[in-house]
């Protein structure tokens, strides 16, 4: 794969461009004109998954031969941006399959784990989840509570996972149990349990005020078994796994979140031509324009910070501060741009005529998941503070 | 029966809004969103799928233009067609291009590849011509199938159905052919993420004009280019002999 640099900010490379453009394109065509349907009807997208699973989408960093596009995690993180601004809520499915599920299976399985576990789920027929967080604890990861004990030549799993993306329509999920509580954290490791599967069900759907394509709810495991070749990697890894996952997958969110503010950009962008006020249109008007602008700087800036994260990790580089930095940033951009654009649009932004509203809806969640803006500010100032000896 | 060749042309977005340039000479390119052609994008699909259903065995792409016209050669072959050239024309050549000379180009082409079949779409959205896919095949003295809405091989011949003003029309023609795409022929597939990795090991051949032995001079000089008239309101009338009123009022009857 190629060798990036930082001139590719300015310019991404041709492949980059290209498929890109094919992100877009799709994303315009199929996702655009049914994002309210799927939002007002709480809809899984899962014609569109299949679709953009035979064009790679569901699978971007994944190997050729594991049925996977076998591109890099720069050009996931475009894919994803582009999907999103379709559909918040595709991204945020492609998101967690690409990043959450896939993403600790292709770095800490083994190969037959990886053909098992990671083939199927390329293609968009089925799609994965990652449960980490439970009612007690979310971003307290370490007091994880699920149990996992040993009995014969079983993992027998007990415990309640909570908010859990993707659970009604996956087809597996990464579980993190404690093998030994007394380790704490050292404790926890990491499981592949498929679904559905004896011992595992499923809370009820949440109502929630954004995403709503997607499902969330509980997972609850009562007496789950499963064979002790589920285990992904070693004992007590689980903490590290979940940690380096979601370091990674703030890429992914930052991107569905640059999405998500691009299309409220764009869609301020367009009224501001079309309506007239006062005689012009109000793109005429100072206080407009200053909105744009920042709303503009602020995309910009995040997407920036999300592709150096990107290229960072591409390089085999530490890319935590900047992928919090990302993550962070980009997630404030789409709920200020998703906020400044209702206001632009003004009584217009409060329906859902216009997909205004959605966006503000969509928006919000990225601020949470994934890490809150509060913990990604513990990453950042964590990493800052280790560099600088305090 | 081996070979189809397909001209992609690389024209200013169907989005964008097209602007004249200050001193009337053409419109504004610098800067602006480029893409293939929407009926080009047709016009590689039908020549993928012919590939794809085995009846040809190789697809080739063909642009004439600068050097960016291999990133619309480069999306040809992420939508599977299998080599592609890039025929090189710039500057003030460039500008001056049009339907009789890159007909006269993909004759050559045509023949130097031995190509069976001739895919194009039926026009461009930048200049509405019309016109490539007629020339072509007069100057190969090749039948032709134009405005295509469905193309299917029968042994050495094409049955085409064509889109004509009174309905549809359907003509069976011999190979080797011209074919020109109209918009309901097929949906062009989104590139893949496989196959735009796959097309950066494709080759694309590099030539120009004088290579095929084509001189590629204009007989064409476009004097001016201006906005079309901005569109007045209508009015409304109450009755016909309001309306015949109207009409004679000012002189349109």
């Amino acid at each position: 794969w190629l060798k990036l640099s930082f001139s590719s900010l300015a310019e991404l490379p041709e492949m980059h461009q290209m498929m890109r453009q094919t992100c877009r394109d799709y994303a315009d065509r199929e996702l655009a004109p049914i994002a309210g349907k799927l939002d007002k009807e709480h809809l899984f997208p899962a014609q569109q998954v299949h679709e953009l699973g035979s064009m790679g989408v569901m699978a971007v960093e994944v190997p050729e031969e594991l049925g996977g596009a076998g591109m890099d995690y720069l050009a996931y993180a475009l894919a994803v941006e582009e999907i999103s601004r379709g559909c918040g809520s595709t991204g945020c499915v492609v998101s967690v399959n690409n990043s959450l599920y896939i993403g600790p299976i292709l770095k800490f399985g083994t190969q037959e784990q990886k053909e098992q576990w990671i083939t199927p789920f390329t293609t968009g027929e089925k799609v994965g989840c990652f449960a980490l967080s439970e009612p007690g604890n979310g971003s307290d990861a370490g007091a994880a509570s699920t149990s996992a004990r040993q009995e014969g030549d079983e993992w027998v799993l007990n415990g309640t996972k909570a908010w859990i993306t993707n659970s009604w329509d996956a087809s597996a999920v990464v579980v993190f149990a404690s093998t030994d509580k007394s380790l704490k954290h050292k404790g926890i490791s990491a499981f592949l349990v498929p679904m559905p599967h004896p011992g595992l069900s499923l809370g009820k759907k949440e109502d929630k005020l954004g995403i709503r394509a997607t499902s969330t709810a509980n997972i609850i495991l009562d007496d789950c078994r499963i064979p002790l070749g589920n285990m992904l990697g070693s004992p007590g890894a689980g903490f590290k796994i979940a940690m380096q996952t979601l370091d990674s997958g703030r890429i992914g969110i930052a991107s569905q979140a640059l999405g998500i503010a691009q299309a409220a950009l764009d869609c301020a962008a367009d009224y501001a031509h079309k309506r007239t006020a006062f005689g012009a249109p109000i793109g005429k008007l100072q206080a407009v324009q200053f909105k744009l602008a920042d709303m503009a700087v602020a995309v910009e800036s995040a997407r920036l910070l999300t592709w150096k994260a990107a290229m960072l990790k591409d390089a085999k580089k530490p890319f935590t501060k900047e992928a919090a930095m990302a993550k962070l940033a980009a997630s404030e951009a789409a709920t200020f741009c998703s906020h400044q654009s209702i206001q632009v649009l003004g009584g217009m932004g409060y329906v859902t005529d216009m997909p205004a509203e959605r966006h503000y809806r969509d928006a919000r969640i990225t601020e949470i998941y994934e890490g809150t803006s509060e913990i990604q500010r513990l990453v950042i100032a964590g990493q800052l503070l280790y560099r600088t000896q305090c | 029966m081996s070979r189809v060749l397909v001209g992609v042309k690389r024209v200013i977005d169907y989005a964008v809004k097209v602007r004249v340039k200050p001193d009337h000479s053409g419109v504004v390119t610098d800067g602006v969103k480029h893409s293939m052609n929407p009926f080009c994008e047709i016009a590689v699909e039908e020549a993928v799928k012919l590939k794809e259903k085995k009846l040809f065995k190789e697809v080739v792409a063909v642009s004439c233009g600068p050097a960016q016209a291999t990133e619309t050669i480069r999306t040809a072959l992420a939508m599977g067609c299998d080599r592609g050239i890039h025929v090189e024309v710039t500057g003030k050549d460039y500008e001056s291009l049009g339907p009789l000379q890159v007909s006269k180009i993909f004759a050559a082409l045509a023949k130097k590849e031995e190509a069976s079949l001739v895919i194009l779409g039926k026009q461009a959205i930048d200049d509405d011509c019309n016109q490539t896919g007629q020339m072509t095949a007069a100057l190969l003295d090749w039948p032709q199938g134009t405005f295509a809405s469905e193309v299917e091989i029968e042994g050495d011949k094409v049955k085409v159905v064509r889109e004509i003003d009174g309905g549809l029309e359907t003509i069976k023609i011999n190979m080797p052919a011209v074919v020109t795409a109209d918009l309901r022929l097929n949906t062009p597939r989104y590139a893949t993420l496989p196959n735009i990795m796959k097309a950066k090991k494709k080759k694309i051949a590099n030539m120009k004009p004088a290579d095929l032995g084509v001189d590629i001079v204009s007989r064409l000089e476009v004097l001016r280019v201006d906005e079309p008239p901005t569109r007045l309101a209508g009015v409304k009338v109450e009755t016909v002999d309001d309306l015949v009123a109207k009409l004679k009022e000012s002189g349109t009857i």
